[in-house]
């Protein structure tokens, strides 16, 4: 089945990676050798740099800082030319500390090779994280093992295990040397060329590998199967549900870890086979399922009341009394010794919504997971990858408790899963930490900072003078195009419309009349009387899903429809790291709702009273979606760092380029 | 009349600062007011009853639509109490003819008073003519049939009741009193259509809202709200979702309403009525007024619901009661029949001051604040208009309005 699978998964991967990694820093003969084929490249590899350990440490997904350089982009996007990718430098003290871990290169390269040749674009891991991305699956302790990290977790595991036959360490060594030799030229190994040659190294091992060995193997899986038969049928009804489960997170994930025995890892084949099956649609926690719903409310650090009077098209999301759980929360972050207080603080700044914005959301987190696993330590007999994942996933269903998570907010957490999941297992402690710190900072820096600059490059050329732009609520990717905009001397009007509750408006338009741009701001219902002097609408986003619906703040799509029916272009910008593979039709399936209160309170004199009289009335409910989504076909163009594309393009980002970053 | 100037005076200045809210109450007491200018309207005696008091009516009805040109319902019922005594004009003329014809063909020939009509027998073929130009607007066959220019229609059919009356001098003023009693049966009709259009409308809402509907409705309008609390006496149970409708807020006001006759309501932001309008099986809406193409002028926001519902397909149901037909065409209505309101709804006057002024020195604001009050929603996204009289599509509507109005008032 590899050997099927290799082939046909290398050449469309590998163009990609090529394609992408045209570097400023290169040298002419590397673009070159990564144009060529796959062969060649190995061909070619006995580079003076074998030596240099340091490549053979490069994860596909380490994104260097500043390579991003936006000329290069609008090139490639004009040739309609696949985009840029980041490319893999390896940072400094990767280098430094790679020195002596060749060893187990090659052992640590079947779990490489594995994922690489996995057609589609996710394993067991990716399933899990998204699904607890949007606060519906968390693993509970008996599953813990199943659902933790399957692919490299488990790998990592079974290199550890004592188990395993010689035969395969000396293979393994084996083709540790090979990958020596193989390795052309460590440093600035363009991400998909590395990965190739690990899939043939693969599968070299895996012809090396005897028959009979292979056998013992999947004996050896099958004892341990049967040996962990109650998570196996766990993981089977696991697997077997279409949607991720709300098993509620565990909080404590250092208790569960010790049941996970290394023979359990055998299963890893099987499983992730399994979970690349169960993952094409993440469907979220259904929140009218109350079975699921109890069961993670045990688990629950925020205690959440259900509002009575709750909306009835909206049972399935999840619908809570507001305002009460902060004191509360804030009161015990001291004694909490479950939530890391970083982590800790940036939940608290979610309930109480003082975060806002899916890029602040995002690297707040990020931020704070950093200063988690700077503060990190191993506890004794326990795996780093196995236990930080677990801590993490802790962290992450603490936050989705405090407020569901954004899309975006998903992507990072599953990019930081992955990275934890292919840290080298000899890598020590304090290495992985700063490795996994300088790995987070990368993917702020890269996938949202300088994606923003990027895609404020490319915006900025639709700006001509005399122009009106309308924008809705906050974005702050918009606003660094209009001011960018206004800096260099375009001349054109503003739009700001806002809309009821957060007024997010008014942030923006203060924003811009101090930088003294000409503004008009009006609310959403205007729209359609100001929308005729408009000549274009520029959008933020949250999300934007792989059917090319656009997820965004509740009245986005309205502001497209008008402008579609106006017939003025919609330019939507958007990182692409937000963008995701799910699909979505409407914006009932699929949504956040916030407090209610919020538009019960009205700041008119006369009404306030009215609305505050009828509150506990069970016919009157007021209902406060975040979000909602906005057809394709409303949206012209969407600004995102590969470059100026349409909608339907962005299935293809997310499949040949996601893949790249997260999943290698 | 000091009494009824004053009057008059006083709503003007109501209606100039938009003290009256919503279109029927401005209806109402526009028609009042009118009822007492024509009760208290005294004609001389040899003058020409009718126009005298179209006159009156037509001068008191500009002041009032010059006070509030974006309240067309104010338009609408002068243009109607100026149909009506037309009307009643015309039926007295053609009673009086026909009393005539039987009486005596042979009548004085007096009446070529600057008329150009020489004879009484042509006299009776002119009214029965103005008969049928009031009826229509006018076309080229009633030029061609000779009858004097529209605005003299009143005249020749006075003209019929001066020569009636010359022949009857007793008559004169019972005929007098008739037609000004007559104006104001037909005035005060008025009062009880606009009054009871409610529930003339409401009376159809069990054809069109059925049980587990699910129907959309944006501003605060008196007539959807009794629509939708009829739906509900006939044991329909459905779900109402309300958009508040900042900055006014009426949203809530009409939510408060519903619950409180008992039905499932939840208000929404405007921002989420694309969001909902896919689970909704109905958008029904009040209209401010309903232009003569089938164009709705309504509250703001309420295009945006429209487009919502044309993309998927909701049927957009209007309500509007017959003294919200206006007869006009409309011309870019987004901007001429529209009225902006106060920033201070949207921005609190202190944050940004010192942008609204003209402080900079470069002339020009650096911000300006769009607070529109109305939102036009063109024919092709209304999908049926259900009036006092009964449903109608859009193309409907100019003949609707041609039974309303004369034609000679459309232009006032």
């Amino acid at each position: 089945m590899d050997a099927r699978r290799g082939p046909l998964a290398v050449p469309k991967v590998r163009r990609v990676g090529f394609f992408t990694s045209i570097e400023p820093s290169q040298d002419s003969p590397r673009p070159n050798r990564s144009l060529s084929g796959p062969a060649e490249a190995i061909t070619t590899s006995s580079s003076p740099l074998s030596d240099s350990p340091s490549g053979q440490f490069i994860s596909p997904v380490q994104i260097p800082p500043l390579r991003h350089r936006s000329d290069n982009l609008a090139a490639a996007s004009r040739a309609a030319a696949p985009v840029p990718v980041p490319v893999p430098g390896p940072s400094a003290f990767r280098r430094q500390l790679a020195s002596d871990r060749a060893l187990h290169v090659g052992s640590y390269n079947p779990v490489d090779s594995l994922l690489g040749t996995s057609p589609p674009s996710s394993n067991g891991e990716v399933s899990e994280d998204s699904g607890s991305l949007f606060g519906f699956q968390r693993s509970d302790s008996a599953k813990l093992s199943a659902s933790f990290p399957n692919g490299g977790f488990d790998m990592t595991m079974r290199v550890r295990a004592p188990q395993e036959s010689e035969a395969k360490v000396v293979i393994a060594s084996t083709s540790d040397g090979r990958k020596k030799n193989v390795e052309p030229s460590g440093t600035s190994e363009p991400v998909a060329a590395t990965k190739p040659r690990k899939e043939k190294e693969q599968k070299s091992l895996k012809e090396k590998t005897s028959k009979a060995e292979r056998r013992a193997i999947q004996e050896a899986q099958r004892a341990a199967k049967a040996a962990a038969k109650g998570e196996g049928s766990k993981r089977a009804g696991e697997s077997s549900r279409a949607k991720p489960s709300k098993t509620a997170k565990q909080t404590q994930p250092k208790k569960d870890v010790p049941q996970v025995t290394s023979s359990l890892s055998e299963k890893r084949t099987v499983s992730v086979e399994k979970e690349r099956r169960m993952d094409v649609p993440q469907a979220q926690m259904q929140y009218d399922d109350k079975s699921r719903v109890d069961k993670a409310k045990r688990r629950s650090v925020v205690e959440q009341t259900e509002s009575k009077n709750k909306v009835e098209l909206f049972l399935h999301l999840p619908q809570y009394e507001r305002g009460n759980q902060l004191p509360n929360l804030s009161s015990n972050i001291f004694t909490l010794d479950t939530i890391h207080h970083a982590v800790y603080k940036v939940g608290l700044q979610h309930l109480a919504g003082d975060l806002s914005g899916d890029n602040a959301r995002c690297i707040a987190m990020l931020h704070a997971f950093q200063e988690a696993i700077n503060d990190y330590t191993t506890p004794p007999m326990k795996d780093l990858t196995m236990d930080l994942t677990g801590k993490i996933n802790g962290y992450v269903s603490f936050l989705i408790e405090c407020r569901p998570l954004s899309m975006s907010m998903g992507n990072a957490i599953r990019f930081l899963k992955n990275q934890i999941r292919k840290l080298p297992v000899d890598l020590s402690e304090p290495e992985a930490k700063a490795s996994l710190c300088s790995e987070i900072g990368r993917f702020i820096d890269e996938k949202i900072i300088l994606a923003d600059k990027v895609i404020v490059q490319h915006a900025v050329t639709k700006i001509r003078d005399g122009e009106v732009l309308l924008t809705y609520g906050f974005s702050c990717v918009v606003e660094m195009i209009l001011l960018y905009a206004h800096e260099i001397g375009r001349k054109f009007r503003v739009v700001v419309v806002d809309s009821r509750p957060n007024l997010e408006g008014q942030k923006l338009l203060r924003r811009l009349v101090a930088r003294g741009l000409d503004c008009t701001y009006t609310h959403i219902n205007a729209v359609s009387y100001i929308m005729g002097e408009v000549t274009r609408v520029f959008l933020g986003a949250s999300s934007i899903f792989s059917n090319g619906t656009l997820y965004s703040k509740v009245g986005t799509a309205c502001v497209a429809m008008v402008a579609n029916a106006f017939s003025v272009p919609v330019i939507v910008c958007c990182e692409a790291y937000k963008f995701h593979e799910r699909v979505l039709l409407d914006s009932i399936c699929s949504n956040e709702l916030g407090d209610p209160d919020a538009i019960a309170n009205v700041p008119l004199r006369t009404n306030t009273k009215h609305a505050k009289t009828m509150d506990n009335n069970k016919n009157l409910q007021f209902l406060n979606l975040m979000y909602d989504s906005t057809p394709a076909e409303y949206i012209s163009m969407i600004v995102t760092d590969y470059g100026m594309i349409p909608p339907t393009s962005i299935p293809v980002i997310v499949r040949e380029y996601r893949r790249e970053d997260l999943l290698l | 009349m000091p009494d009824v100037q004053s009057m008059v005076l006083e709503f003007v200045n109501k209606l100039r600062k938009r003290k009256i809210e919503g279109s029927q109450a401005t209806a109402r007491c526009t028609v009042e007011l009118l009822r007492s200018v024509i009760s208290h309207h005294r004609v001389p005696h040899h003058a020409n009853q009718a126009s005298a008091l179209i006159d009156a009516v037509k001068a008191v009805g500009a002041q009032l639509v010059a006070a509030n040109p974006v309240e067309l319902a104010v338009g609408n019922v002068v243009r109607r109490v100026l149909h009506i005594i037309r009307e009643e004009d015309l039926s007295l003329a053609t009673a009086a003819v026909a009393g005539l014809d039987l009486l005596d063909a042979s009548d004085d020939d007096e009446d070529v008073n600057g008329k150009g009509i020489g004879y009484p027998a042509m006299s009776a073929a002119v009214v029965a003519a103005a008969a049928r130009s009031t009826l229509r607007p006018p076309s080229l066959q009633t030029l061609l049939e000779g009858t004097p220019e529209s605005a003299t229609v009143p005249y020749t059919s006075s003209s019929g009741a001066d020569s009636e009356s010359k022949s009857k001098s007793a008559d004169k003023s019972s005929i007098t009193r008739k037609l000004k009693h007559d104006v104001i049966e037909g005035v005060n009709q008025l009062i009880h259509e606009i009054a009871g259009c409610h529930e003339q409308i409401a009376e159809q809402a069990i054809e069109h809202i059925h049980q587990n509907e699910v129907i959309l409705t944006l501003g605060s309008s008196r007539t959807v709200l009794e629509f939708l609390c009829a739906a509900k006496e006939k044991k329909r149970s459905f779900r109402v979702f309300v958009a508040e409708g900042a900055p006014r807020y009426q949203g809530h006001l009409l939510a408060k309403d519903l619950v409180a006759r008992g039905l499932q309501t939840t208000v929404i932001t405007d921002s989420a009525v694309f969001a909902m309008i896919s689970r909704v099986n109905m958008v029904i809406i009040g209209a401010h007024a309903v232009m003569a193409n089938g164009g709705v002028i309504g509250p703001v926001g309420v295009n945006m619901a429209a487009l919502a519902a044309k993309k998927h397909a909701v049927p957009f149901v209007v309500l509007a009661g017959s003294h919200k037909l206006c007869p006009l065409y409309p011309h870019n209505p987004e901007v001429l029949l529209n009225e902006l309101r106060s920033p201070s709804e949207l921005l609190d006057f202190g944050e940004f001051s010192d942008c609204l002024d003209f402080g900079s020195g470069s002339g020009s604001p650096l911000l300006q604040v769009v607070n529109p009050t109305f939102d036009y929603v063109p024919p092709s996204l209304v999908s049926l208009f259900i009036t006092d009289t009964g449903g109608h599509i859009p193309s409907y509507m100019y003949r609707l309005i041609a039974d309303y109005y004369s034609a000679d008032d459309l232009v006032m």
